[in-house]
């Protein structure tokens, strides 16, 4: 594993006091390592800015440590920190051109004008926009003025880029482009980026790793492959992709154990591995496109259900699936040539759930 | 869109353009053609005795021979109107840059309120204000004796009656024509720039003078101008805090309307006060104007 260069330990944050205390962070923990494209997601209030401001400096904690490099950050003011934010409404100057912009944190740092001039060039040609930089700010689109503001956090080579949901003023082209370059700016810069979304399908396309957020607590961190087959909680199966889920005991069959649904069919949890306590009640995650269908009576030991609705998306069919007239399931079958069976609406169906794809979840 | 035709658009400045032709424009012709007039012997002017002596007499004045010789009495007194004006907004922008910055970082419930209470002092008739900074500035007044009491100054103040009681009471008085417009300005100032200085490495002085200052500018020349151009006409402070011994131009204007019955010099006086005005605000916008194109 590389080098961790943000770490933050029991951080907690609340804002107010007394009864109209708002508590933004509890207890939050996170290792973020060098050269890393670190996505915090969660929905609107979860707190996920907060924690880019506490590592910016630009609010202190309640409660806990930052530390870069092994250094603790608290006292730090902003300026003195090797980070720089792409802030979300972009903060670009207005007073300054382009070029000015980009020189500021140059100027700060007393970087001779020369050097300056010639690193805003290098930083313009980045983000290709060499021929804007006698411009105004205003006089430039939404997505330039984007980048803008990249060239300008990334011109002092800071060692961290904090971006708070830099695209979500974008519209959808001008987004799905800027976050290919969002992740080649990465690549290409080597510095470590730690991005803010709760946009699911931004966060699984551009990270290397993400931390999924409610409610000021961090519920779990991996990468995207890991959050979407492997969610831990049923926030995150629900909030990242579709799921379906089912409620239940706990019970023993036989040598297995399985998950009694109220409607009186059981789920075989043989061979599911985690999260399996006797006698409780439990909810269970899998992913549509997991569940297989097959024709009535073909399984015995399959779910009985029956098709309430099925829709065609071109590339895939979802069947909409009621099991004993009060569980709804939602299954998604790929559109192979011939190869797969059609159901219609109405049909009984056998479901088979297969044991790498169950996973049992955390409410 | 065009809701209103052009006709009509007429009709609704008219009362305004009416109220100001009449009320300003017309007076400002009258005065314009008394100051080429020929004072009365008794006051008033002779009505179609044209000369230009009142314009002459501002700077030179005749001899008993006849002589024109140069007279910088009344050049001095727009000099020192000039000076104390400009005084006077040097020292509203220190007291009022800061108090201004101060509202602005407040929560917007506490800004309202700083707001009211600066415009508290216009509840009062200014008559009244100035007679209360005579007792507070005079010998013996309040700040001598508090000065006197902590052992600083001992003996009299020595300040009423002097220019720079005629400032520090002009000061007072357009003190809030300063803080208003700035605060205006930086009320609309983007929190997040400051930020973004910060982030990028500025520390509060830098972000003050790269970032806040700049972009404050406009509320800040407004203010100058709101505090300036009324200066420079303010009647009844020189009066009261100066004694009538630092006459400041309205002062001289207004004698020659009263005690010295010289309309015709009255108004030229007023109309070389007006060119001066006009003057200096040309310089100043195109040199403001200058400074916003050298920062884009
Ligand atoms: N300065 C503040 N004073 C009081 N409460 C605050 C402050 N800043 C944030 N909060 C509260 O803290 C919680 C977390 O806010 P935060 O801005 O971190 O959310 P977020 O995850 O960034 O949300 P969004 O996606 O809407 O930007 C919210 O409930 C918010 O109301
Ligand atoms: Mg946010």
């Amino acid at each position: 594993m590389s080098e961790v260069v943000i770490s933050a330990r029991s951080v907690s944050k609340r804002f107010g006091s007394g009864t109209h205390a708002v508590h933004a962070l509890d207890d939050v923990s996170v290792d973020i390592f060098q050269n890393e494209f670190f996505t915090m997601l969660g929905p609107s209030g979860c707190g996920k800015t907060t924690l880019l401001r506490l590592i910016g400096g630009f609010e202190q904690t309640t409660a806990g440590e930052i530390a870069l490099e092994g250094r603790v950050l608290n006292d730090l003011p902003p300026f003195k920190r090797p980070i720089n934010t792409v802030f979300q409404s972009y903060a670009l100057f207005p007073h300054l051109t382009v070029r000015q912009n980009i020189t500021f944190g140059l100027e700060m740092q007393n970087i001779s004008r020369h050097d300056a001039s010639k690193r805003a060039d290098e930083m313009l040609e980045l983000v290709r926009l060499s021929q804007f930089g006698d411009r105004q700010p205003s006089q430039l689109s939404g997505g330039q003025q984007q980048r803008i503001a990249l060239a300008r956090a990334l011109a002092p080579a800071p060692k961290v880029l904090l971006l708070d949901e830099p695209l979500s003023a974008l519209d959808l082209k001008l987004r799905k482009e800027m976050q290919i370059e969002l992740k080649r700016l990465q690549t290409e810069t080597g510095i470590t980026f730690v991005f803010v979304t709760h946009d699911q399908e931004e966060a699984l396309a551009m990270s290397d790793r993400i931390a999924v957020m409610k409610s000021g607590k961090i519920l779990q961190i991996g990468t995207p492959r890991d959050i979407y087959e492997t969610p831990t909680h049923r926030f995150v199966a629900d909030f990242i992709g579709d799921s379906n889920f089912l409620q239940g005991d706990i019970k023993q069959n036989g040598a297995h154990a399985v998950l009694a649904l109220p409607g009186g069919q059981n789920v075989s949890l043989a061979n599911v591995e985690t999260g399996i306590h006797l006698s409780q009640s439990a909810t269970i995650g899998i992913r549509p496109e997991r569940l297989i269908l097959h024709p009535a009576g073909t399984h015995n030991t399959a779910l009985r259900g029956k098709i309430a609705d099925v829709v065609y998306f071109g590339t895939d069919t979802t069947y909409h699936i009621t099991i004993d007239d009060q569980t709804a399931l939602l299954a998604r079958v790929q559109n192979r040539d011939g190869s797969t069976m059609a159901f219609a609406k109405g049909n009984n169906v056998d479901i088979t759930l297969p044991a790498g794809a169950i996973r049992v979840l955390v409410d | 869109m065009e809701i209103f035709t052009r006709h009509k658009r007429f009709w609704l400045i008219a009362p305004a353009v009416i109220y100001i032709g009449f009320f300003m424009g017309l007076p400002l012709v009258q005065m314009a053609y008394v100051s080429i007039l020929e004072r009365g012997v008794n006051g008033g002017v002779e009505w179609g005795n044209f000369s230009f002596d009142s314009y002459v007499s501002f700077i030179f004045e005749r001899d008993l021979m006849d002589n024109l010789m140069v007279n910088t009495d009344y050049l001095q007194i727009f000099l020192r109107s000039f000076g104390l004006s400009a005084l006077t907004t040097v020292l509203a922008l220190i007291l009022g840059f800061p108090t201004a910055f101060y509202i602005a970082m407040q929560p917007q419930k506490r800004r309202n309120m700083f707001i009211f209470l600066v415009t508290i002092p216009f509840w009062t008739n200014i008559l009244v204000r100035n007679y209360a900074w005579m007792l507070l500035l005079r010998n013996g007044g309040l700040i001598d004796h508090l000065l006197a009491s902590v052992g600083i100054q001992t003996g009299g103040l020595d300040i009423l009656y002097t220019p720079y009681a005629v400032s520090i009471g002009l000061t007072y008085t357009y003190l809030p024509f300063m803080v208003l417009p700035i605060y205006a300005s930086l009320e609309k100032l983007d929190h997040r720039l400051i930020e973004a200085a910060f982030d990028l490495g500025a520390n509060k002085r830098k972000a003050m003078t790269r970032i806040i200052l700049p972009l404050a500018a406009p509320g800040i020349v407004a203010g100058a101008i709101l505090v300036f151009i009324p200066c420079l006409g303010a009647y009844v402070t020189p009066e009261l805090l100066g004694g009538g011994k630092f006459m400041m131009i309205s002062n001289l204007i207004g004698s020659q309307f009263g005690a010295a019955r010289n309309w015709p010099f009255g108004s030229a006086l007023s109309f070389v006060l007006l060119a001066m005005v006009l003057l200096a605000m040309l310089v100043y916008s195109l040199k403001f104007k200058k400074m916003a194109e050298d920062a884009s």
